[in-house]
């Protein structure tokens, strides 16, 4: 299955990638719209330490401990690829404890909210890869 | 008391700004800053050398650059760029630097000839059904017809270069520019199957790989040359001039003499890299041919030897003496040529056109029989596919690019290389601003640029109803010049448009 | 092959998903006394506050049973296994036979004996959804309302029904609030933003029960309308201990949740774990933890070998707004750090063992795999780490490692 994966020695940790995974699940047409005066929740996000940088999102584990945990089923498996049903969360957050990534995290309304490759979104690359500005992100079969 | 005033102004539209500081962290120069207590971003316009780096990332479009209208009592003798000089001179001591090519307000006689086109008696031919050759060879061609005992034609020929199309990256050394650069200039001649130039910085281990489209240089300072160097190399340049700053040397600050530069350099971390103004060894044509000689000695005439030097005033001169000197190849950088760092005052004042300068040695080749021991190539601001139909129906054989390529990476031209933090990953070698130049973008963007412009040059060639590169070289019935006076059409051997 | 499962809560479903990730075509038996589709337990609480229906509970999608072809045998109690022959009595003495057996049977509410609890009109205990809807019949917006127990079962309790109801209050013989996750720290904490709503009784029981009026040991009585007992869980162990099964405080299992008897598999609430932070057997009464041991007894019950990852205890809650994320074991050595809300790291020499999070609970997880991976914090950065979980804090070689592929450890 492909995945998004971060190339570190090609992250600049510009945070771009957090800004368009925001705007891409926003549901706005417009960039400025969707993210001006808010405080974004990505699903993807940026680490920095001194010249290291690097991205982390959801690795769509196949043995994934956040749908293992999950106390009511709101995280599935799904064709490989690890998805919220937003009306099931409870906010127990049960997944955040168990996420050795720290790829899950609250959403503005506390639902749980991760990574789930821009499947919902038409187009073929997930929001991050394409705007990378470095192609350190990129979605490939490894 | 700062006396000049920003070149530039940021200009932000907040009202699209989300403040997501990735102006910030990309500008190498602390130009914007976040204003934590109020939640929103700052300029300070005085550092900003118009990169566009922030222009270009910021996903909002909130940024743009403006010159600024500041500025001083009107005077054409004394304008704000000479004050600004002088303001500069008067506080540091210290000569005027600067980078890339001369930007000055001269003539651009490739913007001032014209290419022919076929129209019913001679037809024009539509490259995308019939073959058309831009495939070149460089290196000397047979002059004589020569034939053993037995009477059977010669047919051996001297070393050549063998090209897709006739372009190439020209020497832009590592240390000048980033690893990161010179990686994606030698995927990209490998791709296209034409050749890179090492600049006088030695050949890095990594790029060994790419030897078959390598040109090795030999300058005055003579960094990085050793046996495998030479071997390993396609073709050797050595570097008597260069366009941007002819009849002086180079100076790469000890400061950029780090890690592998230095090894690569064979010098000491942190001593400056000083290329002399002359190459000790050489101070006549017959000096020059035993450096010549001695390289084809040391790797057994297998490889073509290409002698580069700057569009002087007695260009001509010099052509013929170093086509007589054993070259191959001669390779000729006009006054418009590209550097990492030069005195301002001498990039802008010295040499002179290419155009002039190829259109005059090509012509006294040819006066003097000779033009078949020498391949040419020309540099020195070639910028677009019409600017090498131009210049190789002007004479010559082959164009080398520095700054179309380093635009083509990303370079916008800012001629800021001489500070070192090139925003853009690829006059710098600090690691984190290297690693902004992606060589797995880059280089596709240079194979894209050289086949678009590939593309053009067949379109332009069946146009004229040639089919091939051969036949359009020093093919000056092409060519017509406009708003041209009579002596530049005589040099340029070209005839007014309507004549 | 034939698989038959006592259960059908998480550690059940974990069973049918690993079972099936291995065989597709095998038959499974789940058998349960609730005749509820599988439910999540965890979410009766949230039922009781109405922050969720019965329309959402459902712990997988409706289809489960059909796309992973297991036979639900809803309402049904399963009575008697019948080892020699291989089958399950059930309560209407009819027998299905296993191939393989699963005991995965829960635990049930433990009600202490009380002076006068029989009395007592309105009592409950709250472990299932049909505690859940008994207990809210009862309420009424008059009701004052008396927990037994302050640890996670009766705090959710008093959480949902705080709203429904005129007063709540907890007694615990305890001398702090959720004293299985918390530290006397970390509960203050709780305690403090809590205290206006909920009366919280400490360090103090019921001795007797008179009608609807409790007698304390320090004296006070209380008048209340609703009781609802939650000191504590017992696993479920009699139908497996009646056959000979090996028990200790729940069933005995190895890493491939194998009970002592062949074919017989046991998982979640009823059995044991080896919680690796304190290296002792105990019950880890988790849903995560059931989950991934019925996950595990399921792929062994297929045939494909497995062991139960590392256990650790891991929990987390809101609790009236408030974000509580807790694992492991809670050492001498600990870092605290109150910049965003309150966090204590807990170390024993070279590994973390434990943490307790309130607020600032993202990324915990990177913590949970410290403890889970025993990892040596003086080959990474823990300095860094103890300021917040992130990964740039570790080695080159760990980060890569885990970023680059899809398989955690």
């Amino acid at each position: 299955m492909k995945r998004v994966y971060v190339n570190e020695q090609w992250c600049l940790g510009c945070r771009l990638c957090e800004y368009y995974c925001a705007f891409a699940n926003s549901n706005e047409s417009d960039i400025v719209k969707a993210l001006k005066d808010k405080k974004i929740h990505s699903n993807i996000r940026v680490e920095t330490k001194g010249n290291i940088n690097f991205a982390v999102s959801c690795r769509h584990c196949e043995e994934p401990l956040c749908v293992k945990g999950c106390i009511t089923g709101a995280l599935q498996k799904k064709d490989g690829l690890i998805v919220v049903d937003k009306d099931r969360c409870i906010h127990c957050y049960t997944c955040i404890v168990c996420c050795p990534y720290g790829a899950v995290s609250p959403s503005a309304d506390g639902v749980i909210q991760k990574c789930e490759l821009c499947a919902k979104i038409s187009g073929n690359q997930p929001a991050c890869v394409k705007g990378c500005i470095n192609q350190a992100i990129v979605y490939e079969e490894r | 008391m700062n006396y000049i005033y920003p070149e530039y102004e940021v200009v932000r539209n907040y009202a699209r700004c989300i403040v997501c500081r990735a102006c910030e962290n990309q500008c190498a120069n602390c130009v914007h800053r976040y204003i934590e207590s109020e939640n929103r971003m700052e300029s300070k316009d005085d550092d900003c050398v118009n990169c566009h780096r922030c222009v270009t990332i910021c996903p909002t479009r909130a940024l743009k650059i403006i010159k600024s209208d500041h500025t001083f009592r009107y005077n054409s003798n004394w304008t704000g760029k000479t004050i600004n000089e002088i303001f500069k001179q008067a506080e540091s001591g210290g000569v005027l630097l600067s980078s890339m090519g001369n930007p000055e307000n001269y003539p651009v006689y490739f913007d001032k000839i014209l290419i022919n086109a076929s129209q019913v008696t001679n037809p024009s031919i539509d490259p995308l059904r019939e073959p058309m050759e831009t495939r070149v060879f460089l290196g000397s061609k047979v002059h004589k017809i020569k034939r053993d005992s037995n009477g059977k034609i010669d047919t051996s020929t001297a070393p050549q270069l063998d090209l897709s199309v006739p372009i190439m990256f020209s020497a832009m050394s590592y240390g000048s520019i980033s690893y990161n650069a010179h990686e994606s200039l030698a995927k990209a001649a490998e791709k296209l199957g034409i050749y890179y130039n090492t600049g006088e910085g030695g050949l890095h281990e990594d790029f060994y790989k790419y030897s078959k489209n390598t040109i090795v240089q030999v300058a005055s300072g003579r960094f990085g040359v050793h046996k495998s160097y030479l071997d390993t190399a396609a073709a050797i340049e050595i570097k008597m001039g260069q366009g941007a700053k002819p009849g002086i040397g180079g100076h790469l600050p000890g400061a950029k003499i780090v890690g592998a530069v230095s090894r690569t350099r064979m010098i000491p971390e942190g001593s400056d890299a000083i290329s002399p103004a002359p190459h000790h060894d050489i101070y006549s044509i017959e000096d020059l041919r035993q450096l010549v000689f001695s390289l084809k000695e040391a790797t057994d005439y297998k490889k073509p030897v290409i002698v580069k030097i700057a569009a002087v005033h007695n260009v001509t001169a010099i052509a013929s003496g170093v086509a007589r000197s054993g070259a191959d190849i001669i390779a000729i950088d006009g006054f418009r040529g590209g550097t990492g760092a030069a005195p301002t005052k001498i990039r802008d004042n010295v040499g002179i056109p290419i155009e002039l300068a190829l259109a005059s040695v090509d012509k006294r080749l040819r006066d003097e029989g000779i033009r078949d021991r020498v391949s040419l190539i020309v540099g020195g601001s070639i910028r677009s596919s019409t600017d090498i139909i131009k210049a190789i129906a002007l004479g010559a054989d082959c164009v080398y690019i520095g700054s179309a390529a380093l635009i083509a990476m990303g370079c916008h031209l800012c001629r800021s290389c001489q500070s070192g933090k090139c925003n853009w990953g690829i006059a710098t070698q600090i690691p984190n601003l290297v690693k902004r130049l992606n060589p797995s973008i880059a280089y596709q963007r240079l194979v894209n640029l050289v086949t678009a412009w590939n593309h053009e040059m067949r379109e332009m060639l069946g146009g004229m109803g040639i089919n091939s590169i051969e036949s359009l070289k020093g093919n000056r019935l092409m060519l017509r010049g406009v708003g041209l006076t009579d002596k530049e059409l005589e040099i340029l051997g070209i005839f007014h448009a309507g004549e | 092959m034939k698989h038959v499962i006592i259960g059908n809560s998480a550690a059940a479903i974990g069973a049918v998903e690993g079972i099936r990730e291995i065989e597709k075509a095998s038959e499974i038996v789940l058998i349960s006394d609730e005749k509820h589709f599988t439910y999540s337990r965890p979410l009766i609480s949230y039922y009781l506050e109405g922050k969720t229906d019965r329309a959402h509970m459902h712990y997988r999608d409706y289809d489960f049973y059909e796309t992973n072809k297991c036979i639900p045998m809803l309402g049904v109690t399963a009575t008697k296994i019948d080892v020699k022959k291989k089958r399950v009595l059930t309560v209407d003495n009819s027998f299905v036979a296993y191939d393989k057996l699963l005991v995965a049977t829960g635990s049930k509410a433990f009600v202490p004996r009380i002076e006068g609890l029989d009395s007592v009109n309105e009592k409950y205990t709250f472990m299932n959804l049909d505690d859940a809807e008994s207990l809210l019949n009862a309420l009424r917006p008059t009701s004052r309302v008396l927990i037994l127990g302050a640890g996670l079962i009766g705090m959710k309790c008093a959480e949902g029904l705080y709203e429904h109801v005129s007063s709540v209050t907890i007694v615990d013989l305890a001398e702090r609030i959720l004293s299985s996750i918390l530290d006397a720290e970390s509960a203050q904490i709780i305690s403090e933003r809590i205290t206006s709503k909920l009366n919280i009784l400490l360090k103090t029981s019921v001795t007797r029960f008179v009608g609807n009026t409790a007698y304390l040991t320090n004296g006070a009585s209380i008048e209340f309308d609703v009781l609802v007992v939650a000191v504590g869980v017992r696993p479920n162990t009699a139908i497996f201990e009646d056959c000979g099964g090996k028990i200790a405080k729940g069933i005995i299992v190895n890493s491939k949740q194998e009970t002592n008897i062949k074919d017989i598999y046991a998982a979640g609430d009823v059995c044991e774990s080896y919680d690796m932070t304190i290296s002792q057997n105990r019950i880890l009464a988790l849903l995560p933890n059931a989950y991934m041991q019925g996950h595990t007894a399921g792929k062994n019950m297929a045939g494909c070998e497995t062991e139960m990852i590392a256990t650790l205890p891991m929990n987390a809650m809101g609790l009236f707004g408030t974000h509580i994320v807790t694992a492991g074991a809670y050492t001498e050595q600990k870092f605290i750090d109150r910049k965003n809300g309150y966090k204590s790291l807990f170390v024993d020499g070279d590994k973390l063992k434990g943490y307790i999070i309130i607020d600032g609970i993202e990324k915990a997880g990177i913590y949970t795999a410290l403890i889970r991976e025993s990892v040596a914090l003086s080959k990474e950065d823990f300095e860094l780490i103890r300021v917040s979980p992130t990964l740039a804090a570790f080695s080159d070689a760990y980060r890569k490692g885990v970023l680059s592929g899809s398989k955690n450890k």
